[in-house]
């Protein structure tokens, strides 16, 4: 390499240089966002608001209504949390306040490998194992209990039981990391100043989880964000039938579910853009879940942010 | 009973119950590990990774086209993230505190919460949509854009942990910026940076929502980037969706060649890391 040429121009390429790849990665963003409202417009100005509100779905008919599939999806992603959370936070609990430090890699290794293994993979589980596990426990339902709403309908296994279980386990991994680095950046000194104060060991925790609440709030909503979008592993066991019901035991559908099973399909140009809508919908839906609980999990993280910037600014200054 | 007595007794009850969780959890984990191996040894074997899949009805047959499908989809997906994730991550980290860098970290944050079946539609409809092809670039496109806030993020992370004094030796004897970067700073974090990449590459190879309509599939062996191409994790779900028992066989085959995959995969990069800190200590 030559003598260095003039040090700014060397600094200005450099910036531009690497700079270029940061627009581009920031410009990807937007083009998703830009493409997904690009190829939905015949959908969007043809049906309008009535796309979400119409509970029909009947591409051969031409009739498009997207209303099953929010719910699906949120129902599912609800109902997946619910399962989820208690036990991520007691993991997350177990793993940084209460097990011995020679556990704590292989505990922390095991829960990243559910968290690796690919979503097919828990599908093809969820098709052969799960689901039959699944309709043995709704034939066992007692009489009584069908009565109520929420465990009606013939146990078929496929449907909305199947997939919240599904979706939870795949979530725990997800929700438990966040928790867990959100109690490491709780200080030390809280759960001595309770301990000093006489508290038991369970009352210093619950003092390190009110610190850290806002982001623990947001490990769940992380939580959610991926529940929301997680398509293989609920679409194989879902039942992919699109009606609104509130039965656990009912098949219905996803939105994530129905790009995947039909998008390849899609015959005509109005079919194809009714789904990319949906696809539009849910790109927004997980954006806004996860800036906010990124916003969450930040502010906690804000008390530790400025040592790390420190310990650079003589680099920066030195450059 | 006293109120202390109490106090201690809740506090026990829920130790015990978060670790009772940890258990709830790795049940599942356990089960799924056990299927995919008990039914998968039984169907694996050489053929599985030598032949083609046989026309339905016909015992037997393989996934050879669908294992090399996945291997050229990843990397080229690879080929397509490794340059944006290493540069926009050496750019976040050099001028960390600027808004520019901020923009970035945000723009990976987002792209790594964006559900993989919309990057999907997203390539869909700009690279399959204007040339009305299914095609292998097209999958690859759709792994690389979910590879790259995870290349994005490591490289980021692991130049910041690089001890400014490097940096400053390099500059101290007169090495530009750039310079000093390249050959000091990247190469002290480049260990690291390779087991990111390892892992995002693991995690990628695993994914199937984004190709179902990018790559598509293939019934036949193809190594063509401009045609449908077909991959492993593809080939699974049609297989496991399918009412034919030689078929299910088969997907269970696939399944633990996937979770094999992400384990050494995994467990290679667990050694790097700690090997790595062991290095760090003893520096």
């Amino acid at each position: 390499m030559p003598r260095p040429r003039n040090a700014r121009i060397d600094e200005l390429i450099f910036r531009a240089g690497t700079g270029a790849f940061a627009i581009l990665l920031i410009g990807i963003v937007l083009a998703i966002g830009a493409a997904l409202v690009k190829e939905s417009r015949l959908s969007i100005v043809h049906f309008g608001w009535s796309f979400w509100q119409t509970d029909v779905w009947d591409p051969v008919a031409g009739e498009f209504g997207a209303r099953p599939f929010i719910w699906g999806t949120l129902y599912s992603s609800v109902l997946a949390l619910l399962i989820s959370t208690p036990i991520a936070l007691g993991i997350a609990i177990f793993i940084s306040e209460l097990a011995p430090a020679s556990m704590r890699r292989p505990l922390v290794f095991l829960t990243e490998l559910l968290a690796a293994i690919p979503s097919i993979v828990y599908g093809l589980w969820g098709i052969f194992v799960l689901v039959p596990a699944v309709r043995q426990l709704q034939i066992a339902t007692p009489e009584w209990l069908r009565s109520v709403p929420l465990f009606s309908g013939p146990p078929l296994g496929v449907g909305m039981l199947s997939a919240a279980l599904i979706l939870a386990i795949m979530v725990i991994p997800f929700s438990s990391s966040v928790a867990r680095e959100v109690l490491k950046a709780v200080p030390q000194s809280q759960r001595e100043g309770a301990y000093a104060l006489g508290a038991t060991r369970w009352e210093a925790i619950r003092m390190a989880l009110f610190y850290a609440r806002t982001g623990i709030v947001g490990a769940i909503m992380l939580g959610f964000g991926r529940a929301l979008g997680e398509t293989m592993a609920v679409t194989m066991v879902i039942g992919n039938n699109p009606q609104i019901s509130a039965s656990l035991y009912a098949p219905q559908y996803t939105m994530a579910a129905v790009l995947a099973n039909e998008f390849a399909e899609a015959t005509n140009d109005l079919y194809l853009h009714a789904l990319v809508e949906i696809g539009m919908v849910l790109f927004i839906m997980t954006l806004i879940i996860n800036v906010i609980s990124r916003m969450f999990i930040w502010s906690m993280g804000r008390q530790t942010r400025p040592r790390r910037v420190l310990a650079h600014a003589p680099a920066r200054s030195a450059a | 009973m006293t109120r202390n007595h109490w106090r201690r007794a809740v506090s026990h009850v829920i130790i015990v119950l978060c670790g009772l969780s940890v258990v709830i959890a790795l049940i599942p984990l356990a089960l799924v590990l056990f299927y995919v191996v008990a039914q998968g040894i039984t169907s694996l074997n050489l053929s599985f990774f030598t032949e083609m899949p046989k026309p339905v009805g016909e015992v037997g047959g393989g996934m050879a086209n669908a294992i090399v499908g996945s291997i050229i989809v990843t990397l080229l997906g690879a080929m397509f993230a490794i340059p944006i994730g290493i540069m926009s991550g050496v750019y976040a980290a050099e001028y960390t505190g600027t808004r520019m860098a901020s923009a970035v970290r945000f723009a990976a944050d987002t792209l790594n919460g964006v559900p993989s079946i919309v990057i999907g539609v997203f390539i869909y409809s700009i690279a399959v949509l204007p040339v009305r092809r299914f095609s292998a670039l097209a999958g690859g496109l759709a792994l690389g854009v979910m590879m790259i806030p995870l290349i994005m993020r490591t490289t980021e992370e692991l130049l910041l942990l690089v001890p400014a004094t490097l940096r400053e030796g390099a500059l101290a004897l007169g090495a530009t910026r750039a310079r000093a970067v390249f050959t000091v700073v990247v190469p002290a974090a480049l260990p690291g940076i390779l087991t990111g990449i390892l892992l995002a590459l693991a995690r990628i190879a695993g994914e199937t929502a984004p190709l179902l309509f990018t790559a598509l599939n293939n019934r036949f062996f193809s190594t063509d980037v401009r045609q449908p191409i077909s991959t492993l994790t593809v080939q699974v779900f049609i297989y496991a969706t399918a009412p034919y028992q030689d078929w299910h066989r088969q997907a269970w085959a696939g399944a633990l060649v996937l979770v094999t995959m992400v384990f050494v995969c995994s467990l290679l990069a667990r050694v790097a890391t700690a090997r790595m800190e062991k290095l760090q200590r003893g520096a």
